[in-house]
């Protein structure tokens, strides 16, 4: 059997370190299953999120290698295992054990984006009539499972720590799929150029390019927001429309 | 005295899954102040796994559907064991919980026409299962959860119940340690509802995760609660077999009530080899009229690979034990012959299957558009649960309720796929509303100190002991033997064996020990998690001991026919005085005569 | 939103756990933009060589006036050089029309993306540390000019129009009868590609998305402006690669008729 090397994080919220494990390699094996491993084999104590284990739930978020990553998603086939894999906790927050991070602001932040507000049904049932076409758009950003991977890997809040001030790609696909939902009356385009900091984005799609769901995050959830934004902001011509409309 | 930090609340929900959300939303709503406890962060619950979709029958793909037809499928495929009353509210209620859901934010799939589209599933005579794609379960939870977070809903993340607090006979509140810094809390509570889910941990190769481990079942088990049905675990005939890291991860069955059939290794389609009698009438004779029936064809019947899951199950397992397996142990499940049919068959696999595509793209590096999958069954679901009234789902215990997977009888025998997802709703609903009028009705009790002081000392054993047993090693041959001892096909002796090796494996988990500090300490949370996998292994293997006849999701080789005397009644399990585990026949009430009709009627 | 205070460490420039080559897109980026850059600016001050019979450069069109001292072709607009405009500006006229390609492409989406990256290092890959503390994004002054996009857009659709009308200006040649006849040279293939590129650029715009139907929740209810939707989303998930390609052939097509006219190269007619 294989061996291969894995560096770990290990340690608390101060200080930590990266600790080497050897472990045995066997056909279809994910970087999980290697933490699953090191732990039953020699680190009972080493901390990390799991759930699915099938991509779905999105908890076990980490940095492999240096990106962000599902372990649960990441063949070892697909990496060099040559020299030691990296494994660290996702980075735009704060570390709490080994490969575990405070994600809570992300729950804090979610609360702060208005939420649905259907309009009356208007179907004779008593309910609404939606068209395929029109819940396509919001079905792609319904796919995400919170894995935070676009928060992770997002500069603004990794690198320049815009936490409060900006809400991250994952809350502006949330925000993308209430505003673009064909029944909702909610307006949050206001929220969006001031609290929820839209203009902080600077379109590197990092996030597109990390999402596990292949939300295609940026070009079709984020820009779309900028200009429903520039609509209502930054448009001389349609505030003018707008102001004769009024009248 | 104790100095743990106490949060009050009128009514606890514990487990935010789908149940545990809705029950959270209802009670909420009543008025009272809600805390909602899960072990993991919010919206990662087991869940978020459901693919298929949830049934209601809301006849807007076929309009000859309606309650009385999904009850009758409900009972049938229960093999009449149900808790009738429950399969009755559950069909009547399923639609109005799904409306809600849309009114809430859930964007399902559309028909032409623009109302909720709703697919064929196992056992469904009608296309009746509201979906969105092959994620209806992340749609459902995060549906739930954005609505409830705005609600004033105290959720508290990573946090795991150790013990029910009882004053009297009364439940008033629980135990439970937070995982990021180790320490105790208690919870009071005017009312508990126990919303945790499944017991797939017990098996070795199961769809559940490491959540899975009983822990409502024991907790309530603990408490004095009764639990029915603990025989019935319903196998998934269709996990992943292969790579060995990922056995058991489940493939929906919407791959098969999307056209997706079922081949051994001859290339033969099995299905057909064996239809049960009561499904004779119900199912096609031919390939042909089965692919009528997937592309919406009302006058075709299924194909057999939409048979109920336990029959599916065994079929396969008769299959592989014939050695017409596939390499890897399995049979294979072949979507992309739809290519025969339909022109532009991959993206339509895609589309309709895009979690499916990918699970197997990634993780298998099998493109299911141009591959037959192989698949085998895994332990996906336990039937049977803690014994709960089906009108306001309260269990034997005052101030404890169940709801979701955790409580027992709609499903009898064997759940029909996409019952458990508006199981979930309908019965979180009423958990809740019926736990709020309990806590309206109800002072908060008085927590007896001596048993928080004894139950937070037990838990911290396995730091104080110098060496000992590795609690991952213990769950490890609990899985290897329950596999193998109460797996799918059943046998007296071998359970017999099962018990014997519980006893031992009990007095092992008495002495784990776990190196490092209480911070987020998963070797101590698996050492913990034990003991409910050891209470719920006990209870599978004493109720399948006793149920001597082969019934749904509970095979016996040594009784492979059905025996209508076992019908009349569910086994319960109790804690007796003693501390062990006694069990009793609980007699089926008889279906009243509205009912009965409808059973006559559907045939 | 104390509760929400959220400290990290941050990484210092260049550094990552990164093992790919992660620096290897941004530095083809920034040596793919500054090759045209360096290239539009020569070639823009040149004010010759920007015609050749019925083609003209796409960096010269539209071609209000012919540049200074160039013998007057029935592609300028408005005659020769004007006088008034004084010579110590050296202004050549692909001065006066560049501003508006040049803008549309500096306010792309997809293009402040890149050279954000490629230029700016903000940041100089996904996951890597960034040389700047201070940040403002498209927040503020001056980036929050890039909104102004759409305005871009409404010109670069003329300017689309106008090489149209270039392509097929150069499929007649002037024959020695004194008459236009109909033909098809190389450089007519170069400034068709060169519109059909631009074209698949444009009408792929994020922009012009939103403003066909994008900015409506319910698209079903607009069908020909659902159809025009389908079609740009389309372009626009391929926007980068048209982006670059027809950034070269803008080039290219310059370069073409540069060469020409300069005699260097000789334009070959298929019939």
């Amino acid at each position: 059997m294989k061996k291969a090397t894995f560096s770990i994080r290990r340690g608390g919220r101060e200080t930590a370190e990266m600790v080497d494990y050897q472990t045995e390699i066997s056909e279809g094996m994910v970087v999980l299953d290697a933490v699953h491993q090191i732990q039953a084999e020699s680190a009972p104590d080493l901390a990390c999120r799991w759930n699915c284990k099938a991509g779905k739930c999105g908890s076990c978020s980490a940095e492999i290698n240096g990106m962000p990553k599902l372990m649960c998603m990441t063949r070892l086939d697909t990496i060099p295992l040559d020299q030691p894999v990296t494994i660290e906790p996702i980075r735009a927050f704060p570390p709490i054990k080994d490969l575990i991070a405070d994600v809570s602001w992300n729950y804090e932040v979610k609360k702060r984006i208005k939420k649905f507000k259907p309009r009356a049904p208007d179907a004779e049932d008593g309910t609404w009539r939606m068209s395929q076409e029109d819940v396509d758009r919001v079905q792609e950003f319904r796919k995400c499972i919170e894995c935070f991977l676009c928060q992770d890997v997002c500069h603004v809040l990794r690198d320049h720590n815009k936490h409060e001030e900006f809400i991250g790609p994952r809350f502006l696909v949330y925000a993308a799929a209430l505003e673009m939902h064909p029944l909702d009356t909610e307006d949050r385009t206001g929220d969006l150029k001031d609290m929820h900091g839209i203009g902080y984005c600077n379109i590197t799609k990092c996030c597109t390019k990390v999402c596990p769901e292949h939300i295609t995050i940026t070009d079709n959830a984020i820009i779309p927001l900028k200009e429903r934004v520039v609509d209502e902001y930054y448009d001389p011509l349609k505030r003018l429309v707008r102001l004769f409309r009024k009248k | 005295m104790t100095d743990y930090p106490t949060f009050e609340h009128d009514v606890i929900v514990i487990g935010a899954g789908g149940a545990g959300l809705r029950a959270a939303i209802e009670a909420s709503g009543a008025g009272v102040s809600v805390g909602l406890i899960c072990k993991s962060l919010l919206g990662k619950a087991h869940t978020v796994m459901a693919e298929g979709g949830m049934a209601a029958a809301m006849g807007h793909n076929d309009d000859r559907d309606n309650w009385k037809v999904h009850f009758s499928d409900t009972m049938r495929g229960g093999q009449y064991v149900n808790n009738w009353r429950m399969a009755e509210l559950h069909a009547k209620e399923a639609p109005d919980r799904v409306r809600e859901l849309e009114s809430w934010g859930a964007v399902f799939d559309r028909t032409k026409d623009g109302r909720i589209n709703q697919r064929n599933f196992g056992g469904h005579r009608y296309p009746r299962l509201a979906h969105v794609g092959d994620r209806t379960g992340l749609e459902l939870i995060r549906t739930l959860q954005d609505h409830g977070i705005h609600q004033g809903i105290e959720v508290y993340m990573e946090v795991t119940v150790l013990s029910l607090l009882k004053d009297g006979d009364r439940v008033i509140g629980c135990l439970a340690y937070e995982r990021e810094h180790g320490r105790f809390r208690i919870y009071k509570a005017k009312a508990v509802i126990l919303a945790t889910g499944g017991i797939g941990r017990a098996y070795k190769i199961t769809s559940n995760s490491w959540e899975g481990t009983g822990d409502g079942h024991a907790l309530a088990y603990d408490a004095g609660a009764e639990l029915i049905d603990m025989e019935f675990i319903q196998f998934h005939p269709t996990g992943m077999v292969w790579p060995p890291s990922v056995r058991g991860i489940l493939v929906t069955e919407g791959v098969r009530g999307e056209g997706g059939i079922l081949r051994n290794s001859e290339g033969k389609r099995f299905m057909f080899d064996d239809i049960p009698d009561n499904y004779k009438d119900q199912t096609s004779d031919t390939e042909e009229e089965g692919w009528r029936y997937v592309t919406g064809d009302k006058n075709a019947r299924r194909p057999p690979e939409l048979l109920t899951r336990d029959h599916v199950a065994r079929c396969i397992m008769r299959e592989v034990k014939a050695g017409r397996g596939s390499p890897h142990g399995g049979v294979y499940l072949d979507i992309a012959w739809i290519k025969e049919k339909i022109k532009d068959a991959p993206e339509h696999i895609k589309k309709k299957l895009p979690s499916m595509y990918h699970q197997f793209k990634q993780l298998a590096n099998l493109d299911i558009t141009t591959t037959p999958m192989e698949v085998g069954p895994t332990t996906h679901y336990v039937m049977g649960g803690i014994r709960v009234n089906a009108d306001t789902q309260e269990s034997t215990v005052p101030g404890l309720f169940a709801a979701g997977e955790c409580a027992a009888g709609i499903n009898g025998a064997n759940r029909l796929g996409g019952n458990s997802l508006s199981d979930l709703i309908v019965f979180g609903k009423r958990a809740g509303e019926h736990a709020a009028i309990f806590a309206k009705e109800n002072g908060h009790g008085t927590l007896d100190n001596a048993a928080i002081e004894q139950a937070a000392k037990a838990a911290l054993e396995p730091f104080e002991r110098d060496g000992g047993e590795n609690p991952y090693t213990i769950q490890h041959d609990l899985q290897e033997m329950m596999q193998a001892n109460v797996g799918i096909v059943r046998q007296h002796d071998e359970m017999v064996e099962a018990l014997n090796g519980l006893d031992a494996l009990k007095s092992r988990a008495a002495r784990t020990f776990v190196p490092g500090n209480i911070d987020f300490n998963p070797g101590w949370h698996t050492a913990l998690d034990l003991h409910n996998l050891l209470v719920v292994s006990e209870a599978i293997a004493r109720a399948a001991i006793e149920r001597k006849e082969s019934r749904g999701g509970h095979f016996r080789e040594d009784f492979p026919g059905k025996d209508p005397e076992f019908a009349k009644f569910n086994y319960s399990l109790k804690k007796s005085e003693g501390g062990g585990m006694e069990i009793s026949k609980i007699p089926i009430p008889e279906m009243p005569d509205y009912l009965k009709e409808v059973i006559e009627e559907m045939g | 939103m104390a509760a929400n205070l959220v400290q990290i460490t941050r990484r210092g420039f260049g550094e990552t756990m990164r093992k790919d080559g992660w620096w290897i897109p941004s530095v083809l980026t920034f040596l793919g933009f500054s090759a045209f850059i360096v290239y539009s600016t020569w070639a823009a001050f040149q004010g010759q060589h920007y015609s050749f019979g019925p083609y003209i450069s796409p960096m010269y069109s539209p071609l209000i006036w012919e540049a200074a001292g160039q013998p007057l072709t029935d592609h300028a607009w408005l005659g020769g050089w004007p006088s008034w405009i004084p010579k110590i500006l050296m202004m050549t006229p692909a001065m006066l029309i560049l501003w508006a390609p040049g803008g549309f492409r500096f306010t792309c989406y997809y293009y402040r993306g890149a050279y954000y990256k490629a230029f700016w290092a903000d940041p100089p890959g996904c996951a890597v540390g960034e040389p700047r503390h201070k940040y403002r994004g498209e927040k503020k002054l001056p980036l929050i000019l890039q909104n102004a996009h759409r305005y871009f857009l409404y010109l670069a659709l003329v300017f689309l129009v106008i090489l149209a009308y270039d392509a097929i200006h150069a499929m007649f040649f002037l024959g020695p009868d004194g008459k236009k006849h109909f033909g098809i040279g190389v450089g007519t293939i170069v400034l068709t590609l060169n519109v059909i590129l631009l074209g698949s650029y444009t009408l792929g715009c994020h922009s012009l998305r939103h403003l066909v139907a994008g900015r409506f929740d319910e698209l079903s209810k607009r069908a020909a402006r659902y159809k025009i939707y389908q079609f740009v989303s389309r372009l626009n998930t391929r926007h980068m690669l048209f982006a670059w390609c027809s950034l070269f052939w803008v080039g290219f097509s310059d370069f073409y008729v540069r060469m020409c006219s300069m005699g260097i190269w000789t334009d070959f007619r298929l019939f």
